[in-house]
């Protein structure tokens, strides 16, 4: 599995790679792993306010539904709208062309709280000895 | 017509009945059946109406030009013969639990009874109509008060409504009662929290989403049951409702059940019951004297009316005396008019729900009669969920059965469920892994993730058993479990099938090892191959149109 350098990454298997207030979101190689060919995304609309490890969108796979949670607080300002046309994005380049929405972050601080991707493969590897 | 001609041809020459999923056979995505609309020919016809005996005037003299279509209505233009075939090639394209054996976990795949499907065909029902008044349709509300009282006997609930159409819908009009308890007693603003077991069925936190409430998830304890501190910690004034399943998904009886009850009504909150599971409690053990105060029924289910494929279901739903203003409208009342001579046969009464013996026949001897009405005076009450009064013929198949079974048949349902599922759970838990190992009640769930070592994963499992001539099970739920099966057998199926769904499924697991490869390609046997599933849900094609197919009987 493979965890870039250059992103953060939460417990939820969201990642994030920050650019100045600017915060790209997205769900990890682990997390497409999980979920199975993924068929649909919910989006967020733009201008949508969201506190930390609230739901930023909903994610239909072949196995089951689930939820994108904020990895920070922030407003999307940005959508990945080619994902409605083609949600494999998510499952074939989960950090590139699969990126979710983008973030202008409220609280900078929050991104020191979570894990850089040596912490993050750690954290997977724990759940997969469960 | 290179592929239907071939198709035909094989059910056409078949001396034996081809049993299911085999015979026919075309690759995913081969049609094996055309459209109806692909059949025929110009001006065929399969029927002939006698001569006109009525003046003929013009459509257009008849109809505003504005409501009257331009072109043709391209409906299918066939003769009865191919009418008849092409619907019983459609019936032997499908499998059902009159074909074979159903395991499909949480819905309670049990042969339906043919009688029932009888009793609801008498025309004495099927001809009413629902605005008929009330006067001339007092069997059918007499059959709805009865069936009333027996689903309060059967879940120990003071009364039930009938009307909702399916479980979901049950769900939500249970939720819709407890918001209204809560507002009734100033207590609506603060309560917006439903707790939810993380192993529930999707239902739940859908219908407690559409009711206005948030969903707060309570954890499983390592005995597959709720986990009590952590319920402890979520219940509080904000509590509405904990919904259960009891069993739950995972088919484990929550012992705690009687302190879970305690910590939510201490909280101020209600407890809700999915009776999805009810098959495996039936005359034996009571929402309600487990501390539920509301209850649905999925009647489609645990009392054996038809389902699957779209249903019609019914959900009816029972609540506790503090929750009856708020039931639906209208209910079904029962009232005896003393002095009135009895208008029916002696004889024919078989005891009123509340133990009264006779509807005021002779037999008794009292001069009385008794009348059976609406009631849609009920102030508190929610309001009308459903239009009528539910899926009455689905009511009256209900009906049937329990009268059949009677309460030491329904009992023995519950305990012929739990042995069935009892006796598959323990012949395949030395071969697939079982994640809780204690007496399951009318279904289990096993992880096929050891599997993963042969590059193989429960569907392919599933994907196997098809070509085994089963249903396959319940896949991927609940999602706790890695990799779940979950296999729910059900009372009616005997010994000598039971032993042939477990022997197909060790067959696969030691195939999983021995051919990974041809597990990965089945089922291999069935009318279509392993289906582009991915491909289906990502760019589904929903229409047909006769634009992009040449006419009929081309």
């Amino acid at each position: 599995m493979n965890y870039p350098e250059d992103l953060r990454y939460s417990k939820k298997h969201e990642w994030i790679r920050i650019d100045g207030r600017r915060a790209t979101v997205g769900i990890t190689q682990y997390a497409q792993d999980q979920l199975g060919a993924v068929v649909g995304i919910d989006l967020p609309e733009i201008g949508k306010a969201v506190e930390r490890d609230e739901e930023l969108a909903d994610i239909d796979s072949m196995k089951t539904a689930d939820v994108i949670y904020a990895p920070v607080s922030g407003t999307v300002v940005e959508v990945n709208s080619t994902l409605e046309e083609h949600p494999e994005y998510i499952n074939d380049d989960p950090y590139g062309e699969g990126w979710i929405c983008v973030l202008e972050v409220a609280d900078p601080g929050e991104v020191d709280s979570l894990m850089t991707a040596g912490e993050y493969e750690a954290f997977v590897r724990g759940l997969r000895a469960e | 017509m290179e592929r239907m001609s071939s198709v035909r041809g094989q059910v056409d020459g078949a001396r034996e009945q081809p049993r299911p999923g085999q015979g026919r056979r075309g690759r995913a995505g081969d049609v094996v059946e055309p459209l109806i609309f692909e059949l025929g020919s110009e001006g065929r016809r399969g029927y002939s109406l006698p001569e006109c005996d009525v003046p003929e005037r013009r459509i257009e003299d008849l109809i505003p030009p504005e409501c009257l279509r331009r072109d043709e209505p391209h409906l299918p233009e066939v003769s009865e013969v191919e009418v008849i075939r092409h619907f019983t090639r459609l019936s032997q394209l499908n499998y059902g639990v009159d074909v074979g054996f159903y395991p499909l976990g949480s819905c309670t795949m049990k042969y339906n009874p043919k009688v029932n499907e009888d009793v609801a065909g008498l025309p004495g029902f099927t001809r009413l109509h629902p605005y008929e008044p009330e006067e001339l349709v007092q069997g059918a509300l007499e059959l709805m008060y009865e069936l009333e009282g027996y689903l309060a006997a059967i879940s120990g609930m003071t009364r039930v409504t009938l009307q909702p159409a399916a479980g979901a819908h049950g769900e939500l009009t249970g939720l819709m009662m407890i918001k209204a308890y809560h507002e009734h007693r100033g207590e609506g603003g603060r309560r917006r929290k439903v707790i939810i077991p993380d192993s529930a069925h999707g239902t739940n936190p859908a219908s407690a989403t559409l009711c206005g409430y948030q969903v707060v998830e309570v954890k499983s304890d390592e005995r597959g049951g709720v986990d009590i501190a952590d319920l402890r910690a979520l219940a509080g004034e904000d509590t509405a409702a904990l919904m259960l399943t009891n069993p739950n998904t995972l088919g484990l009886f929550d012992e705690n059940i009687v302190e879970i009850a305690r910590i939510v009504h201490d909280s101020g909150g209600l407890l809700y019951y999915d009776g999805a599971n009810m098959n495996a409690t039936l005359g034996i053990a009571r929402p309600g004297d487990m501390g539920f105060d509301v209850v649905h029924f999925n009647l489609h289910k645990t009392f054996s009316t038809p389902h699957g494929g779209g249903g019609p279901g019914a959900g009816p739903v029972g609540v506790k005396a503090a929750l009856e203003p708020f039931l639906p409208v209208p209910t079904v009342e029962r009232e005896v008019i003393p002095g009135e001579p009895a208008e029916r046969e002696p004889g024919r009464g078989y005891g009123g729900r509340d133990g009264s013996a006779g509807q005021g026949g002779g037999e008794n001897g009292g001069a009385e009669r008794v009348r059976y009405w609406l009631n849609f005076d009920r102030p508190l009450s929610i309001g009308r969920i459903r239009s009528f009064y539910g899926n009455f013929g689905v009511l009256v198949k209900a009906y049937a059965y329990i009268r059949a079974l009677g309460a030491g048949g329904l009992r023995r349902v519950a305990e012929n469920a739990v042995l069935n599922a009892n006796y598959v759970m323990r012949r395949l838990s030395g071969h697939y892994i079982l994640p809780y190992d204690r007496h399951c009640k009318h279904e289990f769930v096993l992880s096929g993730k050891d599997l993963a070592e042969h590059g193989i994963h429960t569907m392919d499992v599933a994907k196997a058993l098809l070509d085994y001539g089963f249903h396959a099970p319940t896949i991927y739920f609940p999602d706790i479990i890695k990799e779940a099966i979950m296999i729910e057998p059900t009372e009616t199926e005997p010994k000598e099938m039971l032993d042939a769904f477990v022997d197909a499924m060790i067959d696969i697991k030691e195939r999983a090892a021995r051919e990974p490869e041809k597990l990965k390609a089945a089922p291999e046997t069935t009318v279509v191959g392993r289906l582009d599933e991915v491909t289906a849900a990502r760019r589904p094609k929903l229409r047909w149109s006769l634009s992009t197919h040449s006419g009929p009987g081309s």
